[in-house]
């Protein structure tokens, strides 16, 4: 019971190694064990999507998955997002347009966010709804993380967009 | 118009879509919220917390739980025998339950211990015993039954608040007019549910001080509450509001969990946390009361209204929290949209074994609003009006004085209005709702045409709209901040404190609590425009009580005006002292002198100049150590009667909203497909944070209105059924509906640069707009929120048998409402006082 169990795994691009009590779930693993509290919780039962990581490039709630599960997996946190210093276009852009207000669900929409762009470089509107129908967010109404992935997918594709101004100034 | 700060120059920085300036910290994950903080030897606190409703604690055991190995303290009532709350008149609550328990999730025990595990182990190892009682389950039951008394206080009963004013004489506006409506809505209870469930942390410093972390959103009255429970000076107690993850009005009262990692940490000497679980959360609470009304509201022929009598009923749950406000907030606002010239108002709050209601974004106004705006549609029918028309012609006047004393500044309602109705394309969308098809000729075929059986009165045939597509509009107003604060003082409400480096470093110091609405960004961008900085060139340091100057907290919509307000009188401050030591320099005049782009320069010959970062070291030169403080006390209100605390504000927003839905008839679902919604903002400091509270306003009252309450199993054991976020339901990315918004700029006087609040008034109107829309759409009336499918089909099958297309409350309890507080209107003279009493029987 009290025994520690060991897993080592990739995270964020580098070999991690981690001792834990066994039940523990990814999400406290993350959070206690390696002190990246970027990754947060609303329910720790699976139902609002805040504690959303990148396994393997998929995205998956580490509230509802086993630390011990993730050995030998590529795990991708909120603090593996930006390279370097650099941010990536999400990043930039759910600052730009005010898509993350009290920022907290906004790493669990990020990642998720990221995994549909890497799949589906040019999504709809439709195909963004559906995609962050997991991730519940409070303050925005989800209307500027729409217009914030369809700006950054758009960088990504290499499109020069710029912000849009009825996104800025509210329509004319 | 003269408006705070803005000296006719310019803006650089107000206006303009800046990023917030943790933008990059929240999208990174680098933002740290109470329950990132992890401190060395730090304990885990869980509370046991009541399964019963209503009960007399007999005994509690610990030894059990205190044997486990691991525990290092359990705390009981007995170990914080003080009570607190959020109003002086409130004081009810107890950390920890001491002889009585007032609803489920109610605290009993507290348990640190060295790992989380251990403590809810230990927790569940405790062992209470109770003795149950009768438990008081609703409005009716809060009225009517006065034995037992869920608290020993109020108006009687378990009667927490009861009030009645009355502006003008009713009668006589009942009497003149030409049509009297009244009607009877309920709203239902609902919660904030922040995505960040509460934590917070204590520590009792080597000093013997204590420090508290927590995601709260009035790190001041914390403060207080903790002074008083601890009993230790408040010069030993140092509250660090840490970003909230949400609020909402959730995080707005002190908690129990708050006191208790407090004493816990006092009690072992090591840091102590909690964080609540997400069921935890649904009995925190605090959120939107379940509100009965009765409205009864007498019109002209062309919809002026003439006198209103607004009776509410408050299911208040267990504690008082901001309760007795709230009672007064649900009839304070009715008069400031539309012209009331006559209005009185009863109200009555109830204790019920419930988890405690309080404030939630638009605090007791958006069920009155639904209310008022949706019976307003009723009567617009009844007359046969435009619902465009009977608001937009009798909207209340820009700087005048409202029947209960309410002083109104800008007022950009018409302005907001008439955006919506043409962008929404009202006029070729509304017709009132015709629901039977006739069959009609056309040409060499029959068509189903649905006609207005009033087509002449009303001088259209047809619906304009196809049967199950509707259109409504409402409108709404909101405060910018309370003009009085919470416990009676004659001190600023907000102040900020500016301190100027010798390298050209500005921090700006403010209590205010950012909960992601953007106020410490709206610090940066006022001082920067003031200043001529760039905003990023400043560091905010808020929310702390040691550090920064007290602003009340991230309430009552009050913190743009009120710390936007504090931060022009600073940064004016600073720049005149430095404006002397430049002007003095460049041997120019001192109103020469401009600050821009990060320099300070002679505006007649703009190359000379110095830097800011020169203009700094000049003014320290003359004057030693620059820093500024500026502070913010809201303009008196003309109303002085008993009860007039409530409803006056420095400025009130404005919005309009119109919402297109459609309505399944066979399964009554309503799907909202569009809300075009106009907000009068006064002016945006930050136009794209503004778009922000807008849509997060129209979100959440979209929850409201569709999906979102608080109930309860029909037994008497009033056990919540749905304390998840499964259950609950809350719209995700598959329910929210498209909006377009519109920012409409009708400077206030009192606002920074003329800006008012945008955090709460956008949900006001959303609600009524809806109900009015499904109306329009399917013909019958949900006099209730939210609008399930079940009670759509209910009207329409009531309507399918030939009665009335309704479903909402039938009757209102009966209530010996007191003899009211008379005051006379301005327009009759008054003075803003009541009208002594007059003895029935002289």
């Amino acid at each position: 019971m009290n025994q520690k169990s060991h897993i080592s795994f990739t995270l964020n691009g580098e070999t991690a190694e981690v001792a834990f009590a066994p039940h523990k779930t990814l999400l406290e693993v993350l959070r206690e064990d390696l002190a990246l509290t970027g990754t947060k919780h609303g329910c720790e039962l699976g139902e609002c999507g805040t504690c959303t990581i990148l396994v393997d490039g998929r995205s998956i709630l580490s509230c509802l998955m086993l630390g011990l599960d993730a050995e030998g997996r590529r795990v991708t946190t909120i603090e593996g997002m930006a390279e370097g210093g650099r941010l990536h276009p999400l990043q930039d852009t759910f600052a730009d347009l005010g898509a993350a207000q009290c920022g907290y669900c906004s790493p669990g929409f990020l990642l998720a966010a990221k995994e549909l762009i890497d799949k589906l470089p040019n999504p709809s509107r439709d195909e963004i709804k559906e995609a962050l129908s997991g991730n519940l967010c409070r303050c925005t109404g989800y209307i500027k993380i729409y217009e914030a992935v369809e700006l950054a997918a758009a960088r990504v594709r290499g499109e020069a967009m710029e912000l849009p101004r009825e996104s800025l100034y509210g329509c004319e | 118009m003269k408006q705070n700060g803005n000296n006719g120059k310019p803006l650089n920085v107000v206006g303009k879509p800046f990023r917030k300036v943790d933008a990059r910290a929240k999208c990174t994950g680098q933002t740290k919220f109470a329950d990132d903080i992890f401190l060395p030897r730090m304990l885990y606190c869980k509370i046991l917390r009541s399964h019963e409703p209503h009960a007399l604690i007999k005994k509690i055991d610990v030894s059990k739980a205190l044997a486990l190995p691991g525990v290092i303290s359990i705390i009981t009532g007995k170990d914080l025998p003080i009570p607190y709350g959020i109003l002086p008149v409130s004081q009810d609550e107890h950390a920890l339950c001491i002889d009585k328990v007032r609803f489920i999730g109610d605290p009993v025990a507290a348990v640190a211990a060295i790992d989380e595990d251990g403590a809810f182990d230990a927790m569940n190892l405790i062992e209470v015993q109770y003795e149950r009682l009768q438990t008081i389950t609703s409005i009716e039951e809060g009225v009517m039954i006065d034995e037992p008394r869920i608290h020993e206080y109020g108006d009687g009963g378990n009667v927490h608040k009861k009030v009645s004013l009355e502006f003008g004489e009713v009668e006589d506006g009942f009497a003149e007019a030409d049509l009297v409506r009244e009607d009877t809505f309920f709203y239902e209870g609902n919660t904030h549910l922040p995505m960040e469930q509460h934590a917070a942390v204590a520590h009792f410093d080597s000093d013997e001080k204590l420090t508290l972390w927590s995601s709260t959103q009035t790190p001041h009255y914390v403060h207080r509450a903790l002074t008083k429970v601890l009993e230790i000076s408040a010069s030993h107690i140092r509250v660090i509001a840490t970003p909230n993850g949400g609020g909402f009005g959730g995080k707005s009262d002190p908690f129990n969990h708050e006191v208790i990692v407090s004493k816990l940490a006092m009690i072992t000497g090591r840091p102590v946390k909690c964080t609540l679980t997400r069921e935890e959360v649904f009995y925190c609470h605090r959120g939107r009361h379940p509100v009965l009304m009765h409205i009864k509201t007498g019109v002209k022929k062309d919809g002026a209204i003439t006198a209103m009598h607004f009776k509410s009923f408050l299911d208040g749950g267990a504690y008082g929290s901001y309760g007795v406000a709230s009672t007064f907030y649900t009839g304070a606002l009715q008069t400031v949209t539309y012209e009331v010239p006559r209005y009185k108002f009863d109200g009555i709050r109830v204790f019920t074994n419930k988890p405690p209601c309080g404030p939630k974004r638009g605090h007791g106004t958006p069920q009155p609003r639904f209310g008022l705006e949706v019976q307003l549609d009723k009567i617009a029918e009844a007359l046969s009006l435009d619902p465009v028309e009977i608001r937009r012609n009798h909207l209340v006047k820009p700087n005048s004085v409202t029947a209960n004393y309410l002083r109104i500044g800008s007022m950009g309602l018409g302005a907001c209005i008439d955006k919506v109705v043409e962008r929404a394309d009202w006029k070729n969308k509304f017709s009132w709702p015709v629901t039977e098809p006739r069959a009609v000729a056309s040409g060499s075929e029959t068509q189903l045409e649905w006609q207005d059986p009033l087509a002449t009165a009303r001088g259209s045939v047809t619906r304009k709209l196809p049967y199950g597509k509707g259109i409504g509009i409402a409108c709404s107003s909101y405060i910018c901040g309370a003009g009085l604060p919470i416990y009676w003082n004659n001190m600023p409400q907000s102040a900020v404190q500016l301190r100027l480096d010798r390298q050209g470093g500005v921090c700006v110091m403010c209590g205010s609590t950012d909960i992601g609405q953007g106020s410490d960004s709206i610090l940066a961008y006022i001082v920067a425009e003031i200043l001529g900085i760039d905003p990023f060139d400043i560091r905010v340091v808020t929310a702390d009580t040691d550090l920064t100057p007290v602003d009340l907290g991230s309430y009552s919509s009050r913190v743009t005006l009120m710390t936007g307000n504090a931060a022009i009188q600073a940064a004016e401050r600073a720049r005149e002292l430095l404006t002397i030591a430049v002007a003095e320099k460049l041997k120019v005049p001192i109103e020469n002198i401009s600050f821009a782009e990060r320099r300070a320069f002679d505006v007649e010959n703009p190359e000379v100049g110095v830097s800011f970062a020169e203009a700094v070291v000049l003014a320290e030169s003359k004057f030693g150590t620059i820093g500024t403080v500026g502070s913010y006390t809201p303009p008196r209100s003309p109303g002085k009667y008993k009860g007039a605390g409530v409803g006056p504000s420095p400025a009130y927003s404005y919005s309009a909203a119109i919402a297109e839905v459609g309505v399944d008839a066979d399964t009554g679902m309503v799907t909202v497909e569009r809300i075009w919604i106009a907000h009068d903002v006064g002016k945006s400091i930050n136009p794209v944070l503004v778009m922000g509270q807008v849509e997060g306003s129209v979100y959440m009252g979209l929850g409201e209105i569709l999906m979102e309450e608080m109930s309860y199993r029909a037994n008497r054991n009033v056990v919540h059924k749905i304390p998840s976020m499964l259950e609950y339901k809350s719209p995700t990315t598959m329910e929210m509906c498209d909006v377009k918004t519109f920012l409409i700029e009708d400077p206030d006087p009192n606002g920074p640069f003329g800006a008012k609040e945008v955090g709460q008034g956008p949900l006001l109107p959303v609600p009524p707009a809806v109900a009015n829309a499904v109306y329009n759409a399917v013909g019958v009336r949900v006099d209730e929120v939210p609008i399930t499918p079940e009670k759509v089909l209910k009207a329409l099958r009531e309507k399918s048998k030939g009665r009335d297309g309704r479903f909402g409350p039938e009757s209102i309890p009966s209530v010996d409402w007191p003899e009211p507080l008379r005051v006379l209107t301005p327009d009759e003279g008054g003075d803003g006082r009541e009208m002594p009493r007059v003895s029935v029987h002289s």
